[in-house]
C-alpha cells in the first residue's frame, strides 16, 4: 500500500521532471530554460525523497529543533513560515542595503546581473512578498486556528501553499537577476510565474475559508475579516493586473493586455492596493490578534473595528490614481484618486487608534516589555505614514514630491516602521510558543533590536525627506535671469551625503534583524540567556539592612 | 452610546460575522466598486486618448530595444512622462500626451527620477554619445550614479522570432499589418545595417531611423536595438509644426 502510493508519487514527479527538461531544451530564451531547469531539479529532489529513505524534511526539522509529535493545532507549517520569514527578511534587507550603497557608489554595480535595475525588484519583492508574505501566511494559519478553535481544514493543502509560495519566490527572484520582468512595479514576475501564484493563492483561499467554515466559535473574529479581505482582494488585483499575452508558450516574454493610460491606471490600481491589502489589511489582521494577546487586554472598540474595516477596504481601492498626478491620465480620475486618498486618512487612523487604545490600562508595559514597545512603535509609524500618504496625494504637494526620494522615504517609514516592526513583534511572540520554550533567549536583545531598528528608520526617513524635497526644489528653481538654475546632474551630485546616510540607516535596521536571528537561533536551541531583568531597579542586599552596631565614639585628637 | 441606529447596525453586522459566505461576498463587492468606477470608463470615454498625428507602432528593432530597456529595469530610475509644468517642459520638452503611449504594452511612465526623464530623449544626443554613455556613464557625466552597460555592445541581439513578437502585440491591440508581421525579421536586420536594402520600411514606419547605431556595422548588437529605441523616443509627434498646436489649443473636456 505504502509502496504503491510512493510509486504513484514517483511516477507523477517523473512526468513533471521530463516535461520540465523538455521545456528547457525547447525554450525560446535562456531565462525560460533556466526556470524550467529549476523545476526539473525540484522534481528530481521530490523523486529522490519519495524513492529512498532520503528525508530532508525530517533532517531539517531536527536541524531547526522543531518539537516532535503532532501539536494540538497544525503548527508545523507555521514553524516553517516563521523560519522562511526570517530567511527572506535578511535576504531582502541585505539586497536593500546593497542597492542603497549602489546609489551612493555606482562602482558597486556588477553588470549585467547585479546592476541596480535588476536588483531593485529583487529587493522590493523579497521584502514585500517573501518576508511580508511568509509572515502573513504563518500568522494567518496561526490566528485562524486559535480564533476558530479548530485545526486547519486541509493540512496537506496548507503545506502545498507554503512550499508552492517558496517556489514562486525563487522563480521570481532568479528571474529578476536573469532579466525576466514585466516591468510592472511590485508585479514584475512573468506570465507563467503569475499563473503558478494564482494556483497557490486559490489553494490558500480554500485552506483559509475552509478553516473558517469548520470553526467552533459562532463569530468570525475581526482579525479574520482582515485576512479574508487581504486574500480575496489580492486575488482580484493579481489576476487583472497580470493579464498578458505570451509571445511563445515556451518563452518567458509576454506583453501586457493593456497599453498606455489604461495600463498605467490598472498597474497603480494594483500597486497601491498591494500596499492597501497586502501591507495594510493583512498586517492589521496581525495587529488585531497579537497586540491584544501581548497586552493581555481586549481590543479597544468592537464598533470602531466594524466601521474602520468596511471604510478602509472600500476607500483604499479608489486611491491608485494618486500615483499618476499630472500625467496623461484624465484629470477626473486624478482628482477622484486624490479625494479618496485624503478620506482614507480616517479609517487608517481608526485602525491605529483601535490598536493603541487596546493598551489602555497596560501602558506601563511599554516601559517593561520590549515586544509591546515594538508593537506601539509599529502603530505609531503606521499612523505617521498614513498621514503622510494622504498629504503626498494632494496634487500641489505631489507636484513637488513625485519622482523624488520623498516617496521612497514615505514607503520605508511604512514598510520598515509598520510592517517590519509588527512582524518582528509577532515573530517574537510566536517563536517561544511554537517551539514550546518558556521565553525568548534574551529580552535584552529584543531591546537592542528595537532601538537599532527605530534609529535606522529615523536615519532613513529623515535623509530621504531632505533629499526628496531638495530634488523637487532644485528641479524647479529658476534664477533671476529666468533660466533654470540647476542641471539634472547637479541634483544627482547633491544627493550623495543623503544616500550615504540612508545606507547607514539601512545597515542599522539590518543589524537589528541579525541580532533577532541570533536570538531566535538560541531560542530554538533551547537556551535562555542569564541576564538581569529589564524592569527592575537596582537591588543591593548588602545595603538593605538596619544599622545595628552603635556608632563608634568620636576619638578626640591627641 | 445607545443610539438605536448604531445598535441596529451592530446587530445587522452580527449576521455577516456568523456567515463566511456573506462576509466573503460582501467584502468582494466592497472592494470591486472603486476599480469598476475608475478604470472601466478609460476604455470607452473617447477623450481619454485624443488622436494625434504621427504616433505609430514600434519597428521590430525599436521593440527589441524596448524589451532590453524593460529587461534592465531602466524604468526603476527613469520616467517617460513629462508633466505640464514650466520647468519640466523647459527641461525635457513638450508635456507627454496620452496618445504617445497608446502602443506601449506595458507603459513605461515610471515613478522615480534618479536619472532624468527620457520621454523625449530621442535625437537629443548623438549615437556615439549614447554608446559611450551606456558603456561608461561617468565618462560623460561625472556626477552620474548610473550602472555601466558595456555588455550590450558585446552581446549579439538574440533575434528570436520578431514575427511572433509582433503577432503577440497585435493580439493585444497594436495595429501591425500582415505585411509588417511578414517582413518583421527583414525589417529588424535592415534597420541597423546601412548596406542592406530596407525596402518600404520607412513608408510603413514613418520617421524610422535607418542606420548603424553602435558604431560597428558588421554586427547587430543589443546596443543597436537599445539606441534605436532611445533615439526615437518622443520624436514621432511634431510639436513644432502649427497643426498639432492648434489642435491642442482646441482641446477641451479634460
Amino acid at each position: 500500500m505504502h509502496a504503491e502510493a510512493a510509486l504513484g508519487r514517483i511516477g507523477l514527479w517523473f512526468i513533471i521532471m521530463l516535461a520540465a527538461i523538455a521545456s528547457a531544451v525547447a525554450a525560446a530564451d535562456a531565462g525560460f530554460a533556466a526556470h524550467a531547469t529549476i523545476i526539473a531539479i525540484v522534481a528530481f529532489a521530490m523523486i529522490w525523497m519519495s524513492a529512498s529513505r532520503f528525508d530532508p524534511m525530517g533532517k531539517a526539522q531536527g536541524f531547526f529543533k522543531m518539537p516532535d509529535g503532532p501539536s494540538r493545532y497544525d503548527d508545523d507549517v507555521i514553524r516553517w513560515g516563521v523560519i522562511a520569514t526570517m530567511f527572506w527578511g535578511i535576504a531582502g534587507l541585505l539586497a536593500g542595503v546593497f542597492i542603497a550603497a549602489q546609489l551612493a557608489f555606482p562602482q558597486l554595480n556588477f553588470e549585467p546581473y547585479l546592476n541596480f535595475g535588476r536588483v531593485r525588484p529583487l529587493h522590493t519583492s523579497a521584502v514585500i512578498f517573501a518576508f511580508g508574505g511568509n509572515a502573513l501566511l504563518a500568522t494567518s494559519f496561526y490566528v485562524v486556528q486559535r480564533t476558530c478553535r479548530t485545526q486547519l481544514a486541509f493540512p496537506g493543502l496548507a503545506r502545498f501553499v507554503f512550499w508552492g509560495y517558496q517556489l514562486f519566490i525563487v522563480l521570481a527572484a532568479t528571474g529578476y537577476l536573469l532579466g525576466i520582468t514585466q516591468s510592472r512595479e511590485y508585479a514584475e514576475p512573468e506570465w507563467y510565474v503569475d499563473l503558478w501564484l494564482t494556483i497557490v493563492w486559490v489553494a490558500y483561499f480554500i485552506v483559509f475559508v475552509g478553516t473558517l467554515a469548520k470553526r467552533k466559535e459562532p463569530h468570525i473574529y475581526v482579525a479574520n475579516w482582515f485576512y479574508l479581505a487581504f486574500i480575496v482582494t489580492i486575488a482580484m488585483l493579481h489576476i487583472v493586473n497580470n493579464l498578458a499575452m505570451p509571445v511563445s508558450l515556451l518563452g518567458a516574454k509576454s506583453y501586457s493586455a493593456f497599453a498606455g493610460v489604461q495600463d498605467a491606471l490598472t498597474q497603480w490600481w494594483y500597486g497601491h492596493n498591494a500596499v492597501g491589502f497586502f501591507l495594510t489589511a493583512g498586517f492589521l489582521a496581525m495587529m488585531y490578534y497579537f497586540v491584544p494577546k501581548q497586552a493581555e487586554r481586549p481590543v479597544y472598540s468592537y464598533r470602531l473595528s466594524i466601521i474602520h474595516f468596511w471604510s478602509l477596504i472600500f476607500l483604499y481601492i479608489w486611491a491608485g490614481p494618486h500615483h499618476l498626478h499630472y500625467t496623461a491620465l484624465p484629470d477626473w480620475a486624478q482628482t477622484l484618486g486624490m479625494v479618496f486618498s485624503v478620506m482614507l486618512w480616517m479609517p487608517s487612523w481608526g485602525g491605529m487608534i483601535n490598536g493603541l487604545m487596546t493598551l489602555n490600562g497596560a501602558w506601563d508595559k511599554v516601559r517593561t516589555d520590549p515586544i509591546i514597545r515594538m508593537m506601539v512603535m509599529a502603530l505609531a509609524f503606521y499612523g505617521m505614514s498614513t498621514f503622510e500618504g494622504p498629504m503626498l496625494s494632494i496634487k500641489s504637494v505631489n507636484s513637488l514630491s513625485h519622482y523624488t526620494d520623498w516617496t521612497i522615504g514615505h514607503v520605508h517609514s511604512g514598510a520598515l516602521g509598520w510592517n517590519g516592526m509588527i512582524t518582528f513583534a509577532c515573530v517574537y511572540f510566536l517563536v517561544p510558543r511554537l517551539w514550546k520554550r518558556g521565553r525568548m533567549y534574551s529580552l535584552r536583545m529584543i531591546n537592542w533590536h528595537f532601538w537599532l531598528a527605530t534609529l535606522g528608520i529615523v536615519f532613513y526617513a529623515s535623509s530621504m525627506w531632505v533629499s526628496g524635497i531638495m530634488q523637487g526644489l532644485m528641479w524647479r528653481e529658476y534664477g533671476p535671469n529666468g533660466y533654470l538654475v540647476w542641471s539634472f546632474a547637479d541634483s544627482v551630485a547633491a544627493m550623495f551625503p543623503m544616500y550615504v546616510m540612508r545606507m547607514a540607516g539601512g545597515l542599522m535596521y539590518l543589524s537589528g534583524a541579525l541580532i533577532m536571528t541570533y536570538n531566535i537561533w538560541m531560542t530554538l536551541a533551547g537556551k535562555q540567556r542569564e541576564e538581569a531583568p529589564l524592569r527592575d531597579a537596582a537591588y543591593d542586599p548588602q545595603a538593605d539592612r538596619p544599622i545595628v552596631q552603635p556608632r563608634p565614639e568620636a576619638v578626640p585628637a591627641e | 452610546m445607545s443610539d438605536p441606529v448604531v445598535e441596529e447596525t451592530v446587530k445587522g453586522h452580527k449576521r455577516l460575522e456568523r456567515n463566511i459566505t456573506l462576509l466573503a461576498v460582501a467584502t468582494f463587492i466592497t472592494v470591486s466598486i472603486g476599480g469598476l468606477v475608475q478604470i472601466t470608463p478609460l476604455f470607452y470615454l473617447e477623450n481619454t486618448i485624443e488622436k494625434v498625428e504621427g504616433v505609430r507602432p514600434y519597428t521590430p528593432l525599436e521593440q527589441a530595444g524596448r524589451d532590453i530597456y524593460i529587461r534592465e529595469g531602466c524604468y526603476t530610475c527613469h520616467s517617460q512622462m513629462v508633466r505640464p509644468f514650466r520647468d519640466e517642459v523647459e527641461r525635457y520638452g513638450h508635456y507627454s500626451l496620452a496618445a504617445e503611449s497608446m502602443y506601449d504594452h506595458p507603459f513605461q511612465w515610471g515613478s522615480k527620477r534618479t536619472g532624468p526623464d527620457l520621454a523625449r530623449v530621442g535625437n537629443r544626443y548623438s549615437d556615439e554619445w549614447h554608446v559611450q554613455h551606456l558603456e561608461n556613464p561617468q565618462s560623460v557625466v561625472p556626477e552620474s550614479v548610473m550602472p555601466q552597460y558595456s555588455f550590450l555592445k558585446d552581446t549579439e541581439l538574440a533575434i528570436g522570432d520578431p514575427a511572433a513578437t509582433l503577432t503577440a502585440l497585435r493580439r493585444v491591440g497594436v495595429s501591425y499589418s500582415d505585411e509588417d508581421i511578414e517582413k518583421a525579421e527583414a525589417d529588424m536586420l535592415a534597420q541597423a545595417d546601412p548596406d542592406a536594402d530596407p525596402g518600404d520600411l520607412a513608408e510603413r514606419y514613418p520617421k524610422a531611423l535607418i542606420r548603424d547605431f553602435d558604431g560597428d556595422p558588421d554586427r547587430l548588437t543589443e546596443m543597436d536595438a537599445l539606441i534605436a529605441y532611445l533615439q526615437m523616443l518622443g520624436t514621432l509627434v511634431d510639436f513644432d509644426s502649427a497643426a498639432p498646436l492648434e489642435e491642442l489649443a482646441e482641446e477641451k473636456g479634460r
